[in-house]
């Protein structure tokens, strides 16, 4: 199963990415552990400059903004 | 450029809506979709312009930059020109500012993005363009980008990094090296779509604003009497300037409410200059954004921060009620 966390300190876009990230992945049908990180401490441990940031299995695959349904696909090879 | 929407507005107006066109009400309406109409066409197309900026040069690509170039002083320029032209959200400025200080850019250098960043923004600039033209507007972009230059090397200058929270002190004594930045594969047309989704997405979270700002202005111009702010202000008194940024500064208004009305406190004899000084108090610092950076910073490090930018506002709205 997949690890997946959302990095954003509370931004009405860090929500819109984990509401988007939680659809696809019920539309799929596919399980994963997804996580909102929103300690600062924490999300800079991954080294970005710009939230909201998409991290699968610790990697960091998308920031800077809130991905379209068909990015978060392409970032989870749905 | 907009004689098309003076068109669209007239005909809806007075055809569509069949009101006579010597009405107050008719001016009034006329005034309001024109306006409305004109700011979110050009909010679109900077938002879209900036969007292209960014794709080719993100701000990841900024910090790399400025870690392996020396540029003698530029570089503060550079990164308040780079704040000015990235799209701004409150709450990637704390990730942004940890981010540049652990790459061991000088704090400095950073404090001028973050300056820069929430002053000089698309919405700023589109409403500027809309209600006051583009030379008000040049004014703006101009001095909030030197503002955030001379503030963030008077802040380097201050050794403010003592300062810093305990845990982001520690990351600027020690940088770590960061990533070569991967630049995305796509091409221009690939990108061009989630370009244009996120200008029409900046573009749809304002548009409250601007038409309540723009309501309001619209309301304003008929109940305030001709150069009503005259018979206070015209002496030119010079303490209007601190008093008008004091008070701005603990407000927070988004750039597309507050514009439209401080148009109208303009055409009624408010001088430009504190006008420009109040809106920069208003748009570039807030009490929300001192919370935010509470996070990084000691409260006596905030403090310092809102005070150099304060008094630069400050010195900006004297100076340009001076030669303006």
């Amino acid at each position: 199963m997949k690890n997946i966390k959302i990095l954003g300190t509370g931004c009405p876009k860090c929500k819109q990415t984990e509401a988007i990230v939680r659809q696809t992945l019920q539309e799929c049908g596919v399980e994963a552990d997804v996580q909102k990180v929103e300690d600062i401490q924490q999300i800079m441990q991954y080294n970005i400059l710009s939230t909201p940031a998409v991290v699968v299995n610790e990697v960091v695959k998308f920031k800077g903004r809130v991905p379209t349904a068909s990015e978060v696909k392409t970032l989870l090879n749905l | 450029m907009f004689d098309w929407i003076q068109r669209f507005a007239d005909w809806l107006i007075y055809s569509v809506f069949g009101i006579a066109a010597d009405t107050h009400l008719a001016a009034a309406l006329n005034f309001f979709v024109y306006d409305t109409i004109k700011i979110l066409f050009l909010l679109f197309l900077i938002t879209f312009l900036m969007g292209i900026v960014n794709a080719y040069f993100p701000v990841e690509r900024l910090r790399n930059f400025l870690q392996s170039k020396r540029l003698f002083g530029l570089e503060y320029l550079l990164a308040s020109v780079f704040g000015a032209i990235t799209p701004f959200c409150s709450c990637s400025s704390v990730p942004l500012f940890i981010g540049f200080v652990r790459g061991g850019i000088p704090i400095g250098v950073t404090f001028s993005f973050l300056i820069t960043s929430p002053l000089v923004n698309e919405v700023a600039l589109a409403l500027f363009l809309g209600m006051f033209g583009w030379k008000t507007t040049l004014i703006y972009a101009g001095s909030g980008i030197l503002l955030g230059a001379i503030g963030g090397w008077v802040l380097g200058k201050l050794q403010v990094q003592h300062y810093l929270s305990d845990w982001v002190k520690a990351m600027w004594e020690q940088p770590a090296l960061s990533e070569a930045y991967v630049a995305e594969e796509s091409s221009f047309i690939q990108r061009l779509p989630g370009i244009t989704g996120e200008a029409f997405k900046i573009v749809r979270s304002v548009v409250l604003y601007v038409v309540i700002g723009i309501g309001i202005g619209a309301a304003m111009h008929g109940y305030v009497p001709e150069g009503f702010f005259e018979q206070y202000l015209s002496g030119g008194q010079w303490w209007t300037v601190p008093l008008a940024v004091i008070l701005a500064v603990p407000m927070y208004a988004n750039a597309a409410g507050i514009v439209p009305v401080i148009q109208v406190f303009v055409a009624k004899g408010v001088p430009l200059g504190t006008a420009i000084a109040f809106m920069m108090g208003t748009i570039g610092l807030s009490l929300p954004e001192a919370t935010l950076l509470k996070k990084v910073m000691t409260m006596r490090l905030i403090l310092i921060f809102f005070g150099v930018v304060t008094t630069f506002i400050i010195f900006s709205g004297l100076l340009f009620n001076f030669i303006l």
